[in-house]
Formats: structure tokens, C-alpha cells, sequence
């Protein structure tokens, strides 16, 4: 509605012979300059008996390339810093640096895509670190576990039915050093690689270092992907968990549209009409005006293939957990039968479209971006998707709250205070 | 041919622009602060006011009332202010911290008519509604309760109270202390601390011509009054160097060890934060290389120097499996020694220097951060002279001077130590 015209994220893009696709998104109102690459492997790749795998993989992308030994010392020696991250669907690294020196940032990621060092030791101790990591973030914390419990009872098939960390410790502390040589002669070359740098750079500048550090490696082919689809659920499935946590909570889950389907967007505003903010139904009506939640959210896990619309909800004390339960099909059932107001949809927009102006005032956020929706099908979408939501009506949301929000199709846990 | 074993030419960050902030000042005296940068649209308006009258017995009394800001007017309900917010795009906070207490507004420019007006309801008209302070007392309470389960904040908090005491900069809360404010509590602070004469406007965004006569046309008018004192800060640490908490079903230990230091006012400030980057404040610190990248006792070890207004401190923050909480401790003891024993490596430190500079650059990304580098050395007593100093003395300073500070701020028997799980 209003920020949009001002708010386009220009960029070019070229693919080199060996299939690596680049995008350019020039910004010089910064003296930094950002290397992106996205691998197109996540999660969901991973063979069920080494779950965890694409995240562990991750973590050993730090420890030495092939010509290089060290990785992060070179790029903090000019100045840069970078990390990454993993998800059910891709794995993505980053660099910010001066723009002077970008070159380094092609050096060294160009020898970590020709070859890792593949060195024992640094196996040794990242299989360490994420076992720590998997501790600190699932085990040792309060509901810190019931994404690892919740997954496998919404997915039946997908893969999406374990998390990035993993099922089980015992999965990657029996990770092998051919394990990992084999995920990466697979995964990491140029085709299933998006590029994307971004800053004070310009297109000719990054189509000579691009032809000069990451030409000469050698394409590989593009894994085929044959992922099993997720049957349309037609039973509610329960469960209980019980553990040391101060309050009684439940999550309720229902599949919803992958992230280019239709409905996608019409999902994503239902959420923010439920819980964005203070001014939102969850919480007027079930926080504010009616005690039974001290917290309670509405949000999605959007991802490639089937994801999950989320309802999670912290109990008050004295709360009766089916009378909870009844007061979130309440709203669930309104949003049903009722169109919203014009008002209330307006608003939900309006937010959406500024969120992502603000957003664009990052320039690592710009270029992950352009990333994802090159993943997704196309760069250009960073400008376009908008209208997706721009266009979704009162009786759009109506009929795709019937679509998402059926009993036979929810999954629900009660994860209770022992 | 390619040498892919050898690192491309680099150079060296030379020159770091600051967008300076314009001083205005408002018909009621209000100081406003501009930072005029940037291309979208877009601005960001902070209201911050400094926190007066620290007392033990209601210790949430400036957190909440903070807060609360945003939970009725007398002509608007809380709904109402989210949703007139929600309506234009717009974002609001309340913030709070040991110093000061803020509200700040991001708005797209062309509805700040529209939006700007909500803000000064806020801070003008809040009437603290008992129902829905209530929801919020028992709500935070309920959130307390889940981080009381947590071993990290555990560790922050019993790290906190050994540093400073029950001071402001110490204090704990207790899930009790949720049960002794009330609205006329929170209206009396209220008027203590959001006037005029506590406030500064710190703008930053692509500013129009416009925009500082629409704040003065809405906040110049706003009755002034007298300033009140400043908070006296004195605090009393722990006279126990060693807060252990055991947790029998832990799988990790959540350690916390540091001391009171100074804060950025002081001269060898900047030359701390150069030994402390060294020590656990980039990845490649030698806390992460010896305790994570070399041993895998963690999934991530860092050391920080905290600059409050009347005081500063360092500490040094991780989580490691129980089993090696010990092996852990050793290992920190002696990479503090080793900075107090050993010079620096040369290469190191050109590596820590350039390090720093990058991060310095990178770290000024658009108008907001600009203005939060204005507010690091404003509320300081600081001008923009401590950022010529600073980028100087990371292109000076010798492994002797970094030595020197190791031996006069540290002291690893001194520090505090507090691990929360196993050992």
C-alpha cells in the first residue's frame, strides 16, 4: 500500500560455466561489502540414520580448505567477520568485510568449495562443539526439547520429521570422516551453489574476481532430490510430554502451504491477525481481556515443502488445560466463520510491507534475501513477493483458515509441569 | 596460474566517516539530537530519560513504570495504541536498562503526523490501568519463572549480585517483588522521571525540513520542571570470590567470572577493550581457540567490558558439558595469565588491530547505528574526539602497554567466580 515503490532491491545476476549462479546488488551508501553463498542442502537431505549431519557438516566448512589451513584467521586479519547457519532446506554462509578487501573473501570461499582439509581433528572437536550446542540449546533449557519431540509427530514421511541439530546425540558423535569427504563431494560445487555479493562493489569488478577464483572449479552435477510428500493428515494426533518446566503449555500444530505455493501468504497474515502485537485476537482475548495465558503465540515455520503453522501457548497457573484448549479453537473457529474487518487486514499488511522496508536497510539482510528467493525460484521475487500479500481479501484469509484449521488435521502436545 | 595459498593484497581500514549529530533544542529546552543519514524513508525517534530514585524495596518500580508506557492513556486503551501503531507500519518500544529508560518510535516519514501524536500520549498521558497491570505483573512473573530455570540466568543474575550488591547495577528480582507496586507507585515515578528536563530526542533517518517543528510543535510545549538528582550509585560486592550453585540434573555448568572496572570515561578504557578482544572478544579470541576450537568444551566462550554510567565491569560468559566445568576454569586461569606473563605476538595483534577497525567500519551500517555511536559517548560526558582516540590507540598500542593493563586490571584470584551446574 505504501512503501513499496520506494523500497526495490536492484541487483544483476550472471552464471558462470561451471553453473555457479552470482547476483550483484550494488549499494554504495556503505564503505562494507558482503560475500553470500547458499547451499542448496539442508536437513532434509540427510540419510534418516545420520540425522544432524548437514549442520555438523556446517560447523567442519571452518575447519581448513584445501590450500588454506585456517579460515577465520585470514579474514579477520582484513577486517571481516562471517558465520552460518543450517535449516531443514539450505545451508548459508556469510562474510562482511571493508569492500577493499573482497578479494579475500573469494579466495577463501572459492578453496573451500574446490576442497575442504578434511582433517581428523577438527572432526574430533566439532562433533564436541555440537554436541554442546545440542545440549545447550535442546536439553539444558526449560521446553527446550519440543521441537525434538513435535517434528516427528506432525511428519510421518517428509524429512522434515527430525530437526537441524538432529534426532539423537549418537548420530553425530558416530559421524565418520568418509561421511563427511562423501556430503561434500554430493553437496558443495558450483551448480548447487547461489552466489551473492553485495555493497560498495561493482558488477565488473565481481564478474573478474568471480571468473578468476571460482571458474576454475569444476561444477559437479546438481544432486536429484526425490523427497517423499507428506500424506494430508486425517487423524488429530495428541500427545503429553511431562518435565521440570514452572507451567503447563501447549502447542498445537497444523500443516500449511510450502513457501511458493498458494495460500502461503494468506497463512503468514492469519498468524500476524492472531498474534502480532498487542493489539492482536490471542492476546486482547486470551491474555488481556481473559486470563488463561501468561504467553501465548501464533506463528509459521515456513519452509520449502509443507510447513507448519504453530499456535504455542504458557498456561496460567489454575488454568484448566482443556478449557485452554477450547479457548484457542474458539479463536481458530472465528477466523472460520467471520471475514475480517478491513481494518484488521489493512493493518496486518501495512506492518508486513514495513517490516520489510526496515529489513532492507541491512544490507546482510538484502543479500541473504536475494539469496533465498533465488533458491526459491527467482531473485526478483524480493521485489514481487509483496503483491502476494498485497492481494490476499477478507475472504481469502476465511477460506484458508477452513483449508488449514480442521481437528482431523492438528497435532497437539501438552508439554505439562511435573 | 592461481596461487590459492597465498592470501590477496589487502588493506588497511584508514578512514572511518562518523555522521555527526546537529544539536536543536525545543521551545521547553528539550536538547534534540539529528542524525541525518541514509535513503529510505524511514526515521527512528528515541525519547530517553535518565532513571532517578534507585529504592531496594520496589526494586521494579522504573523497569515496570517503563513498560507500562505503553498500556493506556487517558483517551487511548492499550489496544488502541498497538493497533493505530500496527495501522501506519510503525513500530514502538519501551526500553529499559540500568542507566536510563526510552521510548522509541520507527516510523515511515509520511505518517508521523499520524504516528508521532501516539508517542506523546505515552509519555504524556499514561494513567498505568489496574487490570492491565495486573496482566502484566502476573505474566512477568510467569516468565521469571522460566528463566529461574535457566543456568545461564542463574549465572548472570548471582554474577550481577556478587559484582554490585543490591544496587540498581546488582540487584536480582525476586519473583516477591512482582507483589509490591501499585498504580500510584507507578504514576509518583512516572512524573519523577518522564519531564522535560529529564528527556533527550535522539532522531536518526533521512530527516525531512519538517520533523524537528512537528516534535516541537507536539513536545515544546510539554510543561517543563525541575531536574532531580542523579541516582548515588555506591554498591558493596560480594566479600566471596566463588558462587557455586549446584544443580544435580545439570548437563551443563553456565560459568560467569569477572570484576567491577572501569567504565568509558576512563583513559586505558580503550586499551581494556584491546586486551579483552584478545582474550574472548572476537572468534578468534584465545578463549574460543583453546577452549572451543582446540578442546570442545562448549559451543561458544566470550569475554566483554560493560561501560554503565557510573561504573564498568568485565566478565567473561560461557556454558560447558559438566563434566569438563573444572577442566574449563583451569583453562581460563591461564589464558588471564598468559596476557600478564607473555607479550602478545606481533602478528596477533596487527591481526586483532585490523580486526577491530573492520568491525568499527562495519558496525555503522545506517543512520540508527550512527546515532547509537552518539549516544555511547553523549550520555558520557564524551565527544566525537574519543572515536579519533579510539581508532588511534587500536593503531598504536604495543603488546608492553596491553601487558601493563593485564598486570594493573587483573587478577584472576580477585575475580568473582560464579558456575551454576556441576563440578
Amino acid at each position: 500500500m505504501f512503501a513499496r515503490k520506494i523500497f526495490m532491491v536492484q541487483f544483476e545476476r550472471f552464471t558462470l560455466e561451471n553453473g555457479l549462479r552470482v547476483l550483484v546488488h550494488e549499494d554504495h551508501t556503505t564503505p562494507m561489502a558482503v560475500l553470500n553463498i547458499l547451499y542448496d542442502v539442508g536437513a532434509r537431505d540427510e540419510n534418516p540414520e545420520q540425522t544432524g549431519f548437514a549442520h555438523l557438516f556446517e560447523h567442519l566448512m571452518f575447519g581448513g580448505s584445501v590450500n588454506i589451513p585456517s579460515y577465520d584467521e585470514p579474514l579477520q586479519r582484513v577486517g571481516g567477520e562471517n558465520n552460518a547457519f543450517t535449516s531443514n532446506d539450505m545451508t548459508n554462509y556469510y562474510i562482511t568485510l571493508p569492500a577493499a578487501n573482497l578479494e579475500t573473501a573469494f579466495w577463501l570461499e572459492s578453496d573451500r568449495m574446490l576442497s575442504l582439509a578434511f582433517s581428523e581433528k577438527s572432526l574430533a572437536v566439532q562433533r564436541d562443539v555440537v554436541c554442546e550446542e545440542f545440549k545447550q540449546r535442546y536439553l539444558n533449557q526449560p521446553y527446550g526439547d519440543v521441537w525434538l519431540k513435535l517434528r516427528p509427530l506432525v511428519y510421518k514421511e517428509h524429512p522434515y520429521k527430525w530437526a537441524t541439530i538432529g534426532k539423537e546425540l549418537s548420530h553425530i558423535e558416530d559421524a565418520k570422516i568418509e561421511d563427511v569427504k562423501a556430503f561434500f563431494k554430493k553437496h558443495y560445487n558450483p551448480k548447487n551453489a547461489i552466489m551473492v555479493v553485495g555493497g560498495a562493489v561493482n558488477l565488473e569488478d565481481v564478474k573478474k574476481l568471480a571468473e578468476k577464483w571460482f571458474a576454475p572449479i569444476e561444477g559437479g552435477t546438481k544432486p536429484e532430490r526425490n523427497l517423499p510428500n507428506e500424506p494430508i493428515q486425517t487423524e488429530e494426533v495428541k500427545a503429553t510430554v511431562t518435565a521440570d518446566v514452572p507451567t503447563n503449555a501447549i502447542y498445537k500444530v497444523f500443516k500449511m502451504p510450502g513457501r511458493m505455493e498458494d495460500g502461503y501468504a494468506a497463512t503468514d497474515l492469519i498468524s500476524d491477525i492472531l498474534s502480532q502485537g498487542k493489539s492482536s485476537r490471542l492476546y486482547q482475548n486470551l491474555v488481556q481481556q481473559n486470563a488463561v495465558f501468561c504467553d501465548i503465540n501464533a506463528y509459521i515455520y515456513g519452509s520449502i515443502d509443507t510447513g507448519m503453522f504453530v499456535v504455542e501457548g504458557r498456561l496460567l497457573p489454575d488454568v484448566e488445560m482443556g478449557y485452554a484448549e477450547e479457548c484457542i479453537w474458539k479463536e481458530l473457529d472465528f477466523l472460520k466463520s467471520q471475514t475480517v474487518l478491513a481494518d484488521e487486514l489493512t493493518k496486518v499488511k501495512n506492518k508486513y510491507e514495513s517490516t520489510k522496508a526496515f529489513g532492507e536497510m541491512s544490507l546482510l539482510d538484502k543479500a541473504m534475501n536475494l539469496a533465498f528467493y533465488e533458491l526459491f525460484g527467482d531473485a526478483n521475487l524480493i521485489n514481487t513477493d509483496i503483491e502476494n500479500y498485497l492481494k490476499v481479501s477478507a475472504e481469502d484469509i476465511q477460506a484458508q483458515a477452513n483449508t488449514l484449521f480442521k481437528k482431523e488435521a492438528a497435532t497437539t502436545l501438552y508439554y505439562l509441569a511435573k | 596460474m592461481l596461487n590459492r595459498a597465498q592470501q590477496p593484497e589487502f588493506k588497511q581500514v584508514e578512514d572511518i566517516n562518523f555522521v555527526k549529530a546537529t544539536k536543536h533544542e525545543l521551545a521547553n529546552k528539550i536538547p534534540v539530537f539529528e542524525i541525518n543519514a541514509g535513503e529510505q524513508d524511514l526515521i527512528r525517534i528515541e525519547f530517553i530519560f535518565q532513571n532517578r530514585g534507585w529504592d531496594v524495596k520496589k526494586p521494579l518500580l522504573p523497569g515496570v513504570t517503563n513498560s507500562m508506557l505503553t498500556e493506556g492513556t487517558h483517551s487511548l486503551s492499550s489496544a488502541q495504541i498497538a493497533s493505530k501503531i500496527d495501522y501506519y507500519g510503525a513500530f514502538f518500544q519501551t526500553e529499559y536498562s540500568q542507566d536510563q529508560s526510552s521510548l522509541t518510535l520507527y516510523s515511515l516519514n509520511k505518517y508521523l503526523p499520524q504516528t508521532l501524536p501516539i508517542i506523546k500520549e505515552m509519555l504524556t498521558g499514561s494513567i498505568f490501568p489496574e487490570k492491565e497491570l495486573k496482566t502484566f505483573l502476573r505474566n512477568q512473573k510467569q516468565k521469571l519463572k522460566v528463566g529461574l530455570e535457566k543456568n545461564s540466568v542463574l549465572a548472570r543474575r548471582a554474577f550481577g549480585e556478587a559484582l554490585f550488591g543490591d544496587s540498581l547495577y546488582g540487584y536480582a528480582t525476586r519473583l516477591s517483588d512482582y507483589d509490591k507496586l501499585d498504580r500510584v507507585d507507578l504514576s509518583a515515578y512516572y512524573k519523577e522521571v518522564y519531564h522535560p528536563a529529564n528527556c533527550t530526542v535522539v532522531m536518526s533517518g533521512k530527516i525531512e525540513s519538517s520533523t524537528l517543528s512537528l516534535i516541537d510543535e507536539l513536545f515544546g510545549t510539554w510543561d517543563n520542571s525541575e531536574a532531580v538528582d542523579a541516582i548515588d550509585m555506591t554498591y558493596q560486592s560480594s566479600l566471596e570470590k566463588l558462587h557455586y550453585t549446584e544443580k544435580i540434573d545439570a548437563l551443563q555448568s553456565a560459568i560467569r567470572i569477572g570484576i567491577p572496572l572501569v567504565n568509558r570515561t576512563h583513559p586505558d578504557f580503550i586499551g581494556l577493550q584491546i586486551l579483552n578482544t584478545a582474550l574472548g572478544g572476537y572468534f578468534g579470541s584465545r578463549l574460543m581457540a583453546n577452549i572451543r576450537e582446540d578442546k570442545g568444551y562448549t559451543y561458544g566462550i566470550g569475554s566483554g567490558i560493560a561501560s554503565l554510567q557510573q561504573a564498568g565491569y568485565f566478565f567473561i560468559s560461557t556454558e560447558v558439558g559438566v563434566d569438563v566445568t573444572a577442566a574449563t576454569l583451569t583453562e581460563i586461569e591461564k589464558e588471564v595469565n598468559l596476557l600478564k606473563n607473555e607479550l602478545i605476538a606481533d602478528e596477533e595483534l596487527a591481526l586483532i588491530k585490523n580486526y577491530m577497525m573492520g568491525s568499527l567500519l562495519g558496525s555503522l551500517e545506517n543512520a540508527f547505528s550512527h546515532a547509537d555511536k552518539f549516544k555511547n559517548i553523549h550520555f558520557f560526558g564524551l565527544g566525537y574526539d574519543y572515536y579519533e582516540r579510539y581508532i588511534q590507540t587500536v593503531k598504536d598500542i604495543s603488546p608492553q602497554k596491553l601487558r601493563d593493563l593485564a598486570n594493573r586490571y587483573w587478577d584472576y584470584d580477585a575475580f568473582y567466580k560464579v558456575v551454576v551446574g556441576k563440578m
